[in-house]
């Protein structure tokens, strides 16, 4: 009779233990759940903030955590705007906390989640960092004033090389498209920053309105580079393997990218704002409409527009830095990096870059469609 | 013992048969919920995303019973349709190639060595189906070994490349699926009767028609299970022709996941993946129905 209660006790055991595992819990996890409750969930892209190997842990947050006693569970869970939006939508639309408190999603995909009203305003007397922000990223046509989201760091899409198969670099659309480059040339699949390019080169003004005429145009002109043959992969930030392994020589890439890439692999490869511009965007931190942890996770944001953070992150991540006296306060944390202009650009970079328009419904969906149809997806 | 049985009241008893009537059912009802929760549901779900049509915001859609998607569906895609059952059929037909001599070799030929062969057969499944994709990547590359040979030997040209090709994408396809058609080659291959093949021979066939008149014949369960196993995963399949493709040779998983992620078209990826189950269905019926189920595990 025992062995039978005891048996059957077991397998009570065990089904709870499966069933928790299902969910993804872990023993671990659940004892962890309860006292994590107030800890500020920040969803970033990889290689996003400052890591350090050696204690295995952010520094920014781990002082953070030590100043203001709020925990964070920092996790590196978004690698592409589109997937990590469609993995998260049915909840956002049931109105559920998606279990994430922050949120970093390139300015397009951000200005969909603000127009569904997913995200919660940001109260700006619990952001006085906020005067820090870059005047050019305050104002933007996804959020004018910054009500809802405030900008993480600034990319730069351009041309990127490997050094020894092109000691001049790679300056000009020509250029990438060599001959010599033939099946060793990958374009990203972030459709605004390669139609963008290719759009710039052709002598169109993305930020302004432009015809359908002129976006198909561009796809028309990737499509061909694919068919005969130059373009090996349409890809997202996997590039840079490929360019490590040779296996791709000249790219369509981002600037913050090849700067780790070469600090990794001693200086390895080149990066260059197209001679006939670049396409700017931002990452923008915002806060799910539902997040039930939204003044730690306010406290987490204004942290990050503190000048002496900010160059630190910068430091690390090497993308455009959005916080005025950055540049001063990188002085003392790293002097090399206080004239990389693609951390702190000067007025005549400005000019050479630009933001493509924000577009329609309509167009979004005919042009994504065009975009994948080109890289062979549909 | 008896007696206490036949002293219990005619109540009792009834409910006990009645318990053992029930019995089955309450064992079936695990693998029943389960069918319910995780196929019909969805199932459900599915077919119904796939008449929808686009409502107001990206990402909503409204019923509105346009069967039309399938139509749009297919004229738009079957490139990657037709390429997908192309790849499937080469990466099937390579990997019997391939697994049969296996096969054939741990059921016969392999003594003391059998148990650890059919666990190396095996040891692919220890590590996941990505990275080892991810790790053909690498094979294949630019630093790759198989690269700096065949250009050595002048096959390839210093243009010329392994990955991002349709021969990669195949050749990722037999390899992740490989351990599909072997293990169950070997099963039906290990229960044929040694001494059919001694007959065989002692009626005077030599080992060719050995093997074509007794082997092969009593292994065709095998091959038939064999092949549905590699065949269906692979049609379906979109991480090789990702991570080993090039724009030119998508798969019609790739469509279904750029629709579904990129585009935000849910309809045409419901669409789609129901178009992609039902033609692989029939291509299957029709396959089991030629060559016979009777025997088939």
């Amino acid at each position: 009779m025992t062995i039978e209660l005891s048996r059957r006790d077991l397998i009570k055991a065990a089904g709870g233990l499966g069933a928790a595992s299902l969910f993804g819990l872990g023993p671990e996890a659940i004892a962890r759940a309860a006292s994590n409750a107030q800890a500020v969930r920040f969803a970033n892209w990889s290689l996003y903030l400052d890591y350090d190997n050696k204690s295995k842990s952010y520094p920014t947050l781990v002082d953070f955590t030590k100043k203001t006693g709020i925990p964070v569970k920092y996790m590196e869970v978004v690698d592409d705007n589109d997937t990590f939006t469609a993995k998260v939508t049915p909840q956002l639309r049931l109105k559920k906390d998606i279990g994430y408190d922050i949120v970093v999603l390139t300015e397009w995909m951000a200005a969909r989640w603000i127009n569904g009203k997913y995200v919660a305003k940001i109260d700006d007397t619990k952001i006085p960092n906020k005067k820090n922000v870059l005047p050019s990223l305050l104002n933007r046509p996804l959020d004018p004033g910054r009500h809802y989201s405030l900008p993480w760091a600034g990319i730069i899409a351009g041309f990127a090389w490997n050094n020894q198969k092109h000691p001049k670099g790679i300056h000009t659309m020509e250029q990438l498209f060599a001959p010599a480059n033939k099946g060793k040339i990958e374009v990203l699949s972030e459709m605004r920053d390669t139609i963008g390019l290719i759009m710039l080169w052709h002598g169109v003004d993305i930020s302004k309105p432009f015809s359908q005429n002129k976006f198909m145009n561009a796809i028309d002109y990737m499509q061909k580079m694919i068919h005969d043959g130059f373009i090996r992969q349409v890809k997202g930030q996997s590039y840079q393997e490929d360019l490590i392994s040779g296996d791709a020589v000249a790219v369509i890439g981002w600037s913050g990218d090849i700067n780790q890439l070469n600090a990794q692999n001693s200086n390895r490869f080149g990066f260059a704002i197209p001679e006939s511009g670049g396409t700017f965007s931002t990452d923008n931190m915002m806060i799910p409409s539902l997040s039930p942890n939204k003044v730690n996770a306010e406290a987490v944001i204004n942290y990050y527009y503190d000048p002496v953070v900010a160059a630190r992150v910068a430091n690390y991540i090497h993308y455009i830095c959005p916080v005025a006296g950055a540049q001063q306060a990188m002085e003392k944390i790293n002097p090399t990096q206080v004239s990389n202009k693609l951390i702190f650009p000067d007025d005549a970079m400005w000019k050479n870059l630009k933001v493509f328009r924000e577009l329609t419904q309509a167009e979004q969906i005919s042009f994504s469609t065009a975009f994948q149809k080109a890289s062979g997806n549909a | 013992m008896s007696t206490a049985l036949l002293h219990t009241g005619s109540q009792e008893r009834k409910a006990l048969i009645s318990k053992k009537k029930l019995l089955p059912y309450w064992l079936l009802a695990p693998g029943i919920v389960w069918l319910i929760i995780f196929f019909l549901v969805p199932i459900y779900q599915l077919i119904s995303t796939s008449t929808q049509t686009q409502g107001n915001g990206i990402g909503t859609y409204v019923q509105t019973y346009r069967f039309a998607n399938f139509i749009d569906a297919i004229t738009s895609s079957k490139g990657q349709l037709f390429r997908s059952f192309e790849y499937a059929f080469l990466a099937t037909t390579f990997a019997l190639i391939i697994s049969y001599p296996l096969a054939y070799a741990v059921a016969f030929k392999s003594g003391r060595w059998k148990n650890t062969l059919l666990v190396l057969v095996v040891a692919p499944f220890f590590c996941s189906f990505l990275l080892r994709t991810v790790a053909w990547e690498q094979i294949l590359g630019e630093q790759g070994l198989v690269i700096k040979t065949l250009r050595v030997l002048h096959i390839i040209g210093a243009q010329g490349h392994l990955t991002a090709t349709p021969f990669a994408v195949v050749a990722g396809l037999t390899y992740n699926f490989l351990p599909f058609m072997t293990l169950p080659l070997y099963a039906s291959l290990e229960r044929i009767d040694i001494r059919m093949m001694e007959a065989s021979g002692d009626l005077y066939a030599n080992a060719i028609a050995t093997f074509r008149k007794v082997t092969l014949p009593l292994s065709l369960p095998g091959v038939v299970a064999g092949t549905l196993l590699t065949f269906i995963p692979a049609a379906g399949d979109y991480i090789n022709a990702e991570l080993l493709g090039n724009p030119g040779t998508k798969m019609i998983g790739n469509v279904i996941e750029a629709r579904y992620l990129e585009i935000v078209d849910y309809p045409g990826a419901a669409a789609l993946s129901l178009i992609l189950m039902v033609s692989i269905l029939i291509l299957v019926m029709a396959y089991v129905k030629r060559s016979g189920t009777e025997e088939l595990v």
